[in-house]
C-alpha cells in the first residue's frame, strides 16, 4: 500500500505503515544461470502455480537468457528490423512472451529478473509494481555509482539518456506475477539493432559496463540487485540459496 | 435467472484502461470461479482476469483488440449455466446470484437500475478484481508529485498525444474513472481549439457521453450485442494531427491479415513465427513504398563469353563465378552514378548512401536471407564471386555476423535460377531500390550489322531484368537510366574486371 512512486524517502511517510509483518517476509532467489526462453517461461509458469497455492515464498528467478527476441502483447512485429529469418540464421529464437510490454531482446550479459511475486495482500497496483521494479534497478545501478533515471512516459530505466533496464510484467490469476525486468550489463548491444528497443524510435541502449567503461560481471551485479529488491519490497530475510553459483554462466 | 457481470478491472490506482488482447473462454463455455477467461494488456503489463464466478460464460461484449476504461462490462457469466448443462436443470429456487462473487470495488461499478430498461433478464451487477479476495478498502491517497499526477491522470497514449498537441494534460478536464483524462478527452481538447489558449480556465466540452463509464446507458441494450457499443463521438471538423499521425504510424508499423471461412476439407494451420514475421514485413514494405517496376532484356553473349574463357583460371584461384557475380559487380560499379537509387526516403529527408552495400537475396528453403556485402564496389569481379559464395554457404549454414545481414543499400534477388522468367519483386524496407534477374536463356534475336546495316537473325543468350523502385524517390527515367547504364555495363563486360 505504499506508494513508491518517486525516488526519495520522504515520499515514504505518506500512506498507511506498511503491516508489521513485512519484517518477516522472505524472498527466495533462485539462480539458473544461462537459461533457454522456453524453459524459463516454463519455470515461471511452476512457480506462479506453487506462489498461487502458498506452496514457496515470494520468489526472484535470476538468470541469462541466450540470444532471443521476444514479443509483448503490445504487438510490436513491426518493430523488428531483421526478418525472422535472418535472425534465425544469427542464432536468435523469436518468441512471444506473454508479458507487456513491446519488443525486446535478449542474450548473454543481461541480468534477467523474473520476480514471482503475490501482490494479492497489499501490493495490488500494477502501476505501483511498475514503479517499484524501476526502484530496485535504480538501487542497484546507485551501487555502481550510476544515476539511473525514469521517464515520465515510459517504463524502464534509463542511464544517461539511454535505456539500461526494460521492463514488461505479466499478472495471473490471484495476483501472482511473473515476467520482470533486463538490465543491461555486459550485453552485446548490437544485437538490439535487430529490434526497436520497447516500440520507441530513437531510443538509444546502453549497459552498465559501458556506461562504466569497463566490463562488470553479471554476479557483480547480481547481489545489488537483490539487496535493493529487499529493500523496496520489504522483505526480512532473503533466502539466497545459491549465492555463489551466481547468475553467470558464461 | 440472473447474470454475473464482468467488468474491466481495476488494476491499480493509475490504470485507466485496458486492451482485451485474448479471449481464453469462447461463449458457451463452462467455467470456474477464479478460472481465467480473458487475458488483458495495458503497458508493460498482462493480466489475466479470472471468472468471479462459476457458470458459462453467455455473452462477450469486448473484441480481442478493443481497448475500453476500467469499469466497461466485457462479458456476462449465467451462473446457472453450468448447472443448465448437467443432467439436473433445475437451478436452485432461492440462489442468490451475487452471494457467491466478490464484492464489488468501491466505486468501480455502479448498481443497475432497479427498473431494466428492456424486458430483459435482470444482471446483477459485481466488479471482482482479478483476485477472490475482498480488495483493499483503504486507498490512501498520497500527495501526489507532478510525475505522479500525471501518470496518475492518464495513460500513455493520452500523455503522447498530449505532448505532441503541446497540451498540459493538468488543463484538460477529464470525464474518465476517477476524473482521469481519457483520449477521447485529450483528442476533444484539441479539436474544440482549448490546446492553443493554454491558460483557458473555461469549463471544458462535455462530449455526449454517459458521465462514468461503468453507469449502465440507456443505449446499451441487453440484447447479444457481439461488441460493447462505443461512446458516440463527434465527428472531428478536421482531422485532427495527433489522430492522423497515430494512424500513420499504425499503417507503417502494425498489420492485421483478413480472416476467411474455412471449408469442407481443408486444412487449417496456426502460422508460424516465421511465416507470420515475413508476412508482416512484406505487406509493410510494400505499404510504405510506392512500388513501380521496369524490365529490360540484357544479352549476356560478351559476360557468356568472359565466363567460358576465363574458368579455368578462375578456378585454379578457387573461385567459380556465377553470372550473379557478373551482375552484383556491374549493380557495384554503376550505383555511385544512380544516388536515389541507392538512397531512401527516411520522414521528410533523403538519405544518399555513403557506401556501396549489396543485400544477395538467397534462398533458403524454407525462409529466405539477404546477406550484404559491404562496399561491394571495392570488391574485383573474383572477390565478389568468392563473397557471394562465402556467405550463401555461410547463409545456409546459419553462420551469418550481425553486420553480415544488415545496412544493404540495394538488393539483388534472383528468381531466374528457379526458371522464372521475370519477377517482380518487392522493395526491402529501408531501401529505394531491389534488382530481379531472370532466368538466362537462349533466344532468336534480330542483331543488326553495324557496318552493313543488314539484319540477320541470331541465337544469343539473353535475360529479362525488372528494377523495382520506389518512385517516391527514384523517377521512372532514372530507374531507365540505371537499367540501361547496367545493360550497357554487362554487354560490353570489361576484360579486366
Amino acid at each position: 500500500m505504499v506508494k513508491t512512486r518517486t525516488p526519495g524517502a520522504a515520499n515514504r511517510s505518506c500512506g498507511p505503515s506498511p503491516p508489521s509483518s513485512w519484517g518477516h517476509r522472505t524472498l527466495a532467489v533462485r539462480y539458473t544461470g544461462r537459461t533457454g526462453y522456453p524453459e524459463a517461461l516454463e519455470l515461471q509458469a511452476a512457480l506462479v502455480e506453487q506462489r498461487r497455492n502458498g506452496e514457496i515464498p515470494d520468489t526472484l528467478l535470476l538468470l541469462e537468457h541466450p540470444h532471443v527476441v521476444t514479443l509483448g502483447s503490445a504487438g510490436g512485429r513491426g518493430h523488428l528490423r531483421d526478418s525472422p529469418g535472418e535472425l534465425a540464421a544469427r542464432g536468435i529464437g523469436v518468441y512471444e512472451a506473454g508479458r507487456g510490454g513491446d519488443v525486446t531482446y535478449h542474450g548473454p550479459g543481461q541480468l534477467v529478473g523474473y520476480p514471482i511475486l503475490d501482490l494479492k495482500p497489499d501490493r495490488r497496483d500494477l502501476h505501483a509494481y511498475l514503479r517499484s521494479l524501476e526502484k530496485v534497478l535504480i538501487g542497484a545501478l546507485r551501487t555502481f555509482g550510476i544515476d539511473g533515471q525514469r521517464d515520465a512516459s515510459a517504463t524502464g530505466v534509463w542511464a544517461g539518456g539511454a535505456k539500461v533496464a526494460a521492463i514488461g510484467i505479466r499478472v495471473s490469476s490471484g495476483w501472482i506475477t511473473s515476467h520482470g525486468f533486463a538490465l543491461n550489463v555486459s550485453t552485446d548491444l548490437s544485437y538490439f539493432d535487430t529490434i526497436v528497443p520497447c516500440g520507441l524510435h530513437g531510443c538509444q541502449v546502453t549497459s552498465v559496463s559501458r556506461f562504466l567503461g569497463r566490463e562488470i560481471a553479471l554476479d557483480a551485479v547480481a547481489p545489488a540487485l537483490v539487496r535493493a529488491m529487499a529493500e523496496e519490497f520489504g522483505y526480512g530475510s532473503v533466502d539466497d540459496s545459491s549465492p555463489s553459483s551466481g547468475a553467470n554462466s558464461k | 435467472m440472473s447474470q454475473i457481470e464482468v467488468p474491466m478491472p481495476q488494476m491499480g490506482e493509475s490504470i485507466a484502461e485496458g486492451t482485451v488482447s485474448k479471449w481464453l473462454k469462447e461463449v458457451g463455455d463452462v467455467v470456474q470461479r477464479d478460472e481465467p477467461i480473458l487475458e488483458i494488456s495495458t503497458d508493460k503489463v498482462d493480466a489475466e482476469i479470472p471468472s468471479p464466478s462459476a457458470g458459462a460464460l453467455v455473452e462477450i461484449l469486448v473484441a480481442e483488440g478493443e481497448t475500453v476504461e476500467v469499469g466497461t462490462i466485457v462479458a456476462y457469466i449465467d451462473p446457472n449455466g453450468a448447472a443448465a448443462d448437467k443432467a439436473d436443470p433445475a437451478p436452485p429456487a432461492h440462489s442468490e446470484p451475487t452471494a457467491d462473487t466478490p464484492p464489488p470495488i468501491a466505486s468501480a461499478s455502479q448498481v443497475a437500475p432497479a427498473e431494466p430498461v428492456a424486458p430483459s433478464p435482470a444482471r446483477a451487477v459485481t466488479a471482482p478484481p482479478p483476485a477472490s479476495e475482498d480488495p483493499g478498502a483503504e486507498e490512501a491517497m498520497c500527495t501526489a508529485t507532478s510525475e505522479e499526477r500525471l501518470r496518475t491522470r492518464s495513460t500513455p497514449v493520452v500523455r503522447r498525444i498530449a505532448a505532441e498537441a503541446g497540451v498540459d494534460i493538468s488543463q484538460v478536464p477529464g470525464t474518465g474513472y476517477q476524473g482521469r483524462v481519457t483520449k477521447q478527452d485529450i483528442l476533444s481538447f484539441i479539436e474544440s481549439g482549448q490546446a492553443a489558449a493554454v491558460p483557458a480556465p473555461a469549463p471544458p466540452p462535455q462530449p455526449e457521453r454517459a458521465p462514468t463509464p461503468a453507469a449502465p446507458t440507456p443505449a446499451a441494450p441487453p440484447a447479444p450485442a457481439p461488441v460493447v457499443p462505443r461512446p458516440p463521438r463527434a465527428p472531428a471538423p478536421r482531422p485532427s494531427a495527433p489522430a492522423a499521425d497515430e494512424l500513420w504510424l499504425r499503417f507503417q508499423r502494425e498489420v492485421d491479415h483478413a480472416a476467411f471461412p474455412v471449408r469442407e476439407e481443408d486444412r487449417v494451420e496456426t502460422m508460424d513465427k516465421v511465416r507470420r514475421l515475413t508476412a508482416e514485413h512484406m505487406i509493410l514494405a510494400k505499404r510504405i513504398h510506392a512500388h513501380v517496376h521496369s524490365i529490360i532484356e540484357i544479352d549476356f553473349t560478351a559476360v557468356d563469353r568472359i565466363r567460358r574463357q576465363n574458368k579455368a583460371r578462375w578456378a585454379r584461384r578457387g573461385a567459380r563465378v556465377s553470372y550473379t557475380a557478373f551482375v552484383a559487380w556491374a549493380c557495384s560499379r554503376i550505383l555511385r552514378d544512380f544516388p536515389t537509387v541507392n538512397g531512401v526516403i527516411s520522414g521528410n529527408n533523403v538519405i544518399y548512401r555513403g557506401a556501396v552495400n549489396l543485400g544477395m537475396a538467397v534462398d533458403l528453403n524454407p525462409g529466405l536471407i539477404v546477406p550484404v556485402i559491404h562496399d561491394a564496389d571495392d570488391l574485383s569481379l573474383v572477390g565478389m564471386a568468392k563473397k557471394i559464395i562465402d556467405l550463401a554457404t555461410r547463409a545456409k549454414d546459419r553462420q551469418l555476423s550481425p553486420g553480415e545481414i544488415q545496412g544493404a543499400t540495394f538488393t539483388i534477388t534472383n528468381p531466374g535460377v528457379l526458371g522464372t522468367m521475370v519477377g517482380m519483386p518487392i522493395i526491402p524496407k529501408g531501401t529505394s531500390a531491389i534488382l530481379g534477374t531472370g532466368s538466362i536463356e537462349k533466344r532468336v534475336v534480330v542483331l543488326t550489322d553495324s557496318d552493313t546495316g543488314d539484319d540477320s537473325m541470331a541465337i544469343r543468350k539473353r535475360s529479362y531484368f525488372s528494377l523495382g523502385y520506389d518512385h517516391r524517390l527514384v523517377d521512372g527515367a532514372d530507374s531507365a537510366r540505371f537499367l540501361s547504364a547496367l545493360r550497357e555495363l554487362l554487354e560490353d563486360f570489361p576484360e579486366d574486371a
